[in-house]
């Protein structure tokens, strides 16, 4: 009796650790997305300035696995994933749609991806910034893997890395791919 | 005739402050409502929805963009005539639960809500076997000294055995 007493705090503290330990590598900021596995939100956005292709929600229903991914000239991380993108856009074998978030100015977008370069199929420019809360968007970059029937699969939030380029994305791709 | 007048004008000027003062806010003149029962609705609904940047405060405390994004939003669907839920349950389909900075009670939070009220009961019961406890060692003890503690007590008191002073 008095010894399985003693023993409490002893067990209470080794569940409150394995409680931590299972998260530790969790990043508490990421907020899961209640988008996954429901169809891409209805959205018609204009074109960049000079380009003729906007981007709607029409493009991701084409039958063919596709990324979104989220950026704005403003946003240092995009700046810094910028490079995988490319790359995901040479490897992945789908088509990748910009949606250029919230500039302050629709040139800035078109200067951004002329100094850097455009992997993308086509950009839809979203001034307002309401086709990204349609999307749950709350810090750029975001990107969205997107299946052939238009239904979100995935969803990554922040810069993407090499590890998870590599790890994640073309992997989750490939696997919708099928 | 120019006394209570003067006096009028410094007792306005010391209420001011007061009358034009609220608390600091991040919502922007050009974002309120012009219907003052609707801007209530919206500054209502602003303080349970909580800003994705900053996490911890709400939409109505945040200066972040996107919360600014949200009170705009907010409020064109008030005007457009949605209930108060209908807004809020706008916001959840689109960001989920987590925006809510009241998390609902549902199957996924029924440990959230009723762990306070378990770990109540666990401390009442803990409490309550204390006492129980004690009383039974106090009533398990007899009410009189034993002769050991008698001839101690004695001796503490400086009384010596026959119980006179020295």
């Amino acid at each position: 009796m008095r010894l399985s007493l003693a023993i409490i705090p002893l067990v209470l503290f080794a569940a409150l650790a394995g409680v931590f330990l299972l998260n530790i590598d969790k990043d508490s900021s990421v907020v899961p997305s209640v988008l996954i596995d429901k169809p891409a939100p209805d959205f018609s956005l204009p074109p960049l300035p000079g380009a003729d292709k906007g981007l709607s929600r029409a493009d991701l229903t084409k039958g063919e696995v596709s990324v979104l991914n989220v950026f704005a000239s403003w946003c240092i991380p995009c700046r810094a994933e910028h490079p995988l993108i490319k790359r995901m856009s040479r490897e992945a074998g789908v088509p990748i749609y910009g949606l250029n978030y919230k500039e302050k100015d629709p040139q800035d977008g078109v200067k951004w991806l002329e100094e850097l370069g455009n992997p993308y199929q086509a950009v839809g420019m979203d001034l307002s910034g309401r086709t990204g809360i349609d999307f749950g968007v709350y810090g750029v970059p975001e990107t969205f893997i997107i299946d052939g029937q238009g239904n979100i699969k995935y969803k990554h939030v922040g810069p993407i890395s090499t590890e998870v380029l590599e790890n994640v994305l073309l992997p989750k791709i490939a696997e919708l791919k099928g | 005739m120019r006394k209570p007048f003067l006096a009028f004008i410094c007792l306005m000027g010391l209420a001011m402050p007061l009358a034009i003062s609220s608390p600091a806010l991040a919502v922007n003149p050009d974002e309120m409502l012009s219907n003052p029962v609707l801007e209530e609705r919206a500054r209502d609904i602003s303080q349970e929805l909580r800003c994705l940047v900053c996490q911890n405060q709400s939409i109505d405390d945040s200066d972040a963009e996107l919360a600014h994004d949200l009170r705009v939003l907010v409020r064109e669907r008030l005007v457009a005539g949605d209930t108060n839920e209908e807004v809020i349950d706008y916001i959840v389909a689109r960001y989920g639960d987590y925006v809510l900075l009241n998390p609902p009670l549902k199957p996924e939070t029924y440990v959230l809500w009723a762990s306070p009220i378990v770990l109540a009961i666990l401390a009442l019961l803990a409490v309550a076997a204390f006492y129980r406890r004690k009383q039974r060692e106090a009533a398990a003890k007899p009410d009189t000294l034993s002769s050991d503690e008698e001839t101690r007590l004695n001796e503490i008191l400086g009384k010596s055995e026959n119980g006179g002073s020295k």
